[in-house]
C-alpha cells in the first residue's frame, strides 16, 4: 500500500500539520510526498529530509504558484491511479482541494481523522467536536484529511526520500479561477497549530488595542495569539486568528483563555489542549467547566499582574 | 443572474444532541431543528445580491425528510421566490448530496450556486468542492465578501494566513463563511407570504442517482471535555501551578 500525502508550506517552511499528516500516512505503508507551487527547490530539499517519506513528488509551475483547487485537483488525479490512500492536512488549504479531487474519483472524503483504527475505519468529530464518529470506508481509495493536533509529527530530518520532478503542468488558459491577491498576517509569533503555549483573548477583550495586553504576555511565554470568533467579528484581530469549530484547532501545552465564555464552537478547537487556564469575570461561564485552573475576575486587573509575575519569576 | 442555494436542515446549533444509549447513533428525536447556520449565510447573500439587482432569481433547494419543507419555507421567507425539496428517508452523504446537486444544477442552470461551507451536524465541509468539481465550474470557498458582476465573482477567502482575493470565471459555485454577512430574521408578513411561494417536490427515487452509503458509521462516543477546574484566588497561585504542578511553564 501507498500513501501520497500533499504537502503543506508557508513561505520556505513545511508546516508541522503535514508531519502530523505524514505520521498518519505511515499506518498505511510507504509514504509519497507531494510538492506543489513555485520556486520550490529550497522546500523540495527540506521535504526529502521528512522522516518517513521515501519519494517526494514535485511539480514547480507558476499555475501552482498559489495552490488553487482546481490546478491542483488536475495534478493529483493525473497521478492518483497508483495511490490507495490520499492525505492532506486538515487546514484551510486541504479542506479546500480534497473534497473535489473525491469527487472526481467518485469517492466520499473522510474530513478532520482524529485516529486511525486500522486500513479502513477512522475517528472524526461531528457537532461542533462534542461526539466522535466511528466510519467505515468501503471506498477503494481512501480519500483523507487529517487533524494535525492528533498524530505526533514525524521528525524533519533524517529521511533520505528521492526527489522526482512531475511533468503535468496545468494549463493557465483552462484556468477557472485568477490569483488577485493575499493579504497575509505577519508575525514573529510561533504558528497557533504547533505553539506550545496560546493566548486567546475573546469579546470581554472589548478592543483589538487591548490584544498588545496578551502580547506582552506571549511574548515572555513565547506564546501564539489566538481569539474567537466573536473577537474577530468584532474586528479585534483577523481571521487567521480564530480557534474554534470553523477556525483552528489546536492543542498546545497551555491554552490561556481570556474574556471568552467557553461557546462549544470554542471548545471544538481547544478542547484536546494539555492545560487549560480561564480567565473571567463570570463564575458561570461554561469555559471554567473544561479548564484546569481558573481565575474568576476582571481581565483588565488580572492581564498587568499575570505579566508581571511572568516576567519575575 | 440566477443563483441556487441548498440549504440543509440541522439539529439547532445551540443545542447538543447526545448519543444513543447503545453507541448507534446521535438521538435527534424531538430536537429543535434550524436552517444551517452556513446556509442561512448563503441565503442572506443571495437576498442582498437580489436586492441590488445583482440577481434576478434565487431557488432554494433541500434533500432530506419531507421537513425540510420547514427550512425551504424559512429560506423564502428571507427573500428566496422558490424551492426544491428532494425527498429521501436516507442518510445521504455530501458524494451522494452534490451529485443529486449536480442534477438539479443541470435542470436549473443556475450561474451561481451558493451554500454553506459546512453542515453543522457532520461537519465535513466536503459538498461545495465535490459539487464544482463534478460540474468542472470555479469554486471558491471559505468565502467571507462576495462581489459579483456578470461575469464574475472576486471573493474573498479565509485561508490559513489570513485572507486570499480570486476572480473566479461564472458558473462556479461559493461556500461561505458565517463572516460573510449578519442573516436577517425574516418579518411576519414574508413568513406568511412565503407559505404560498412554490416548492416543487422529487422523489430521489425517481432520479436515476447511485446513493450507496461509502461511509459507515460504526458507532459513536461523548468527546470528553471537562476537567477538575480549579478556582485559584490569585495570580500568584496560578503562576506557582503552571510551574510545578502542570510544568508546562
Ligand atoms: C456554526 C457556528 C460556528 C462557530 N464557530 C466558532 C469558532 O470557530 N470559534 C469560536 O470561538 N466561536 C465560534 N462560534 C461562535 C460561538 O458560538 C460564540 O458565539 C463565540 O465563541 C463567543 O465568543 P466569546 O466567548 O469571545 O464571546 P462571549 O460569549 O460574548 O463571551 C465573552 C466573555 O468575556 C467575559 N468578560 C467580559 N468582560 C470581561 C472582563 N473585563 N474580564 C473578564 N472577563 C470578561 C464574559 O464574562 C464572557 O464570558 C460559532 C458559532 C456557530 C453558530
Ligand atoms: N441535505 C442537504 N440538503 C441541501 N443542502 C445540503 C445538504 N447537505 C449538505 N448541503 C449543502 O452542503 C453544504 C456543506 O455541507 P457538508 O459538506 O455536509 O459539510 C451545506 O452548507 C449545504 O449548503
Amino acid at each position: 500500500m501507498t500513501a501520497l500525502v500533499l504537502l503543506s508550506y508557508e513561505e520556505n517552511q513545511i508546516r508541522s500539520t503535514s508531519r502530523s499528516t505524514i505520521a498518519a500516512a505511515k499506518k498505511f505503508g510507504e509514504v509519497h510526498a507531494l510538492l506543489v507551487g513555485h520556486n520550490l527547490s529550497e522546500l523540495s530539499q527540506k521535504a526529502a529530509k521528512l522522516e518517513g517519506v521515501t519519494k517526494v513528488l514535485v511539480a514547480d509551475h507558476e499555475a501552482y504558484a498559489h495552490m488553487l483547487a482546481q490546478p491542483v485537483t488536475d495534478l493529483i488525479l493525473s497521478i492518483a491511479e497508483t495511490y490507495d490512500y490520499i492525505l492532506v492536512s486538515a487546514n484551510a488549504e486541504g479542506k479546500d482541494i480534497l473534497p473535489r479531487v473525491a469527487g472526481l474519483l467518485d469517492v466520499q472524503p473522510i474530513t478532520d481523522v482524529v485516529e486511525v483504527v486500522n486500513e479502513n475505519t477512522f475517528v472524526r468529530p461531528i457537532y461542533a467536536g462534542s461526539i466522535l464518529a466511528t466510519v467505515k470506508s468501503s471506498d477503494n481509495k481512501k480519500l483523507l484529511s487529517i487533524r494535525g493536533t492528533a498524530f505526533e509529527p514525524v521528525s524533519d530530518e533524517g529521511g533520505q526520500a528521492s526527489i522526482e520532478a512531475l511533468s503535468k503542468v496545468a494549463h493557465s488558459e483552462k484556468a477557472l479561477a485568477q490569483f488577485v491577491s493575499v493579504e497575509v498576517t505577519k508575525s514573529d509569533r510561533p504558528e497557533l497549530e504547533s505553539a506550545r503555549v496560546i493566548i486567546s483573548g475573546g469579546r470581554g477583550m472589548q478592543s483589538g488595542a487591548n490584544f498588545a495586553m496578551l502580547e506582552k504576555i506571549a511574548d515572555i511565554l513565547d506564546a501564539a495569539i489566538g481569539a474567537s470568533r466573536a473577537a474577530v467579528d468584532a474586528g479585534y484581530v483577523g481571521n487567521d486568528y480564530q480557534v474554534g469549530q470553523t477556525g483552528k484547532i489546536v492543542a498546545p501545552q497551555l491554552y490561556i483563555a481570556v474574556g471568552i465564555s467557553g461557546a462549544i464552537q470554542h471548545l471544538a478547537g481547544m478542547k484536546d489542549s494539555k492545560i487549560i487556564v480561564a480567565i473571567n469575570k463570570d463564575p458561570d461561564a461554561p469555559i471554567f467547566k473544561v479548564a484546569d485552573y481558573g481565575i474568576i475576575g476582571d481581565l483588565f486587573e488580572i492581564l498587568p499582574q499575570l505579566e508581571n509575575r511572568l516576567a519575575n519569576r | 443572474m440566477k443563483v441556487l442555494v441548498p440549504v440543509k436542515r440541522v439539529v439547532d446549533s445551540n443545542i447538543k444532541p447526545l448519543v444513543k444509549s447503545d453507541n448507534s447513533g446521535v438521538e435527534t428525536d424531538g430536537l429543535k431543528m434550524s436552517m444551517n447556520p452556513f446556509d442561512e449565510t448563503a441565503v442572506e447573500e443571495a437576498v442582498r445580491l437580489k436586492e441590488q439587482n445583482i440577481v434576478s432569481e434565487i431557488v432554494a433547494v433541500s434533500i432530506g425528510e419531507a421537513k425540510c419543507q420547514d427550512t425551504l419555507r424559512t429560506a423564502m421567507a428571507m427573500g428566496a421566490y422558490r424551492s426544491i425539496l428532494i425527498t429521501s428517508d436516507e442518510l445521504l452523504e455530501p458524494l451522494s448530496i452534490a451529485k443529486i446537486l449536480q442534477k438539479i444544477v443541470e435542470k436549473e442552470q443556475p450561474n451561481l450556486v451558493l451554500m454553506g461551507k459546512q453542515a453543522s451536524d457532520d461537519d465535513t465541509n466536503a459538498t461545495g468542492q465535490i459539487l464544482a468539481g463534478l460540474l468542472g465550474w470555479s469554486q471558491g470557498t471559505f468565502v467571507s465578501k462576495l462581489e459579483l458582476t456578470s461575469d464574475k465573482a472576486r471573493v474573498h477567502r479565509e485561508i490559513d494566513e489570513g485572507v486570499q482575493i480570486l476572480d473566479l470565471t461564472l458558473p462556479a459555485v461559493i461556500t461561505t463563511d458565517l463572516r460573510l454577512n449578519e442573516p436577517r430574521f425574516a418579518s411576519l408578513p414574508n413568513i406568511m407570504k412565503a407559505r404560498k411561494k412554490p416548492i416543487e417536490t422529487i422523489a430521489l427515487s425517481d432520479m436515476d442517482i447511485k446513493t450507496t452509503t461509502r461511509l459507515e458509521m460504526l458507532s459513536v462516543k461523548e468527546a470528553s471535555t471537562s476537567r477538575e477546574g480549579i478556582i485559584l484566588n490569585s495570580v500568584e497561585e496560578l503562576v506557582e501551578k503552571l510551574q510545578n504542578e502542570a510544568k508546562v511553564i
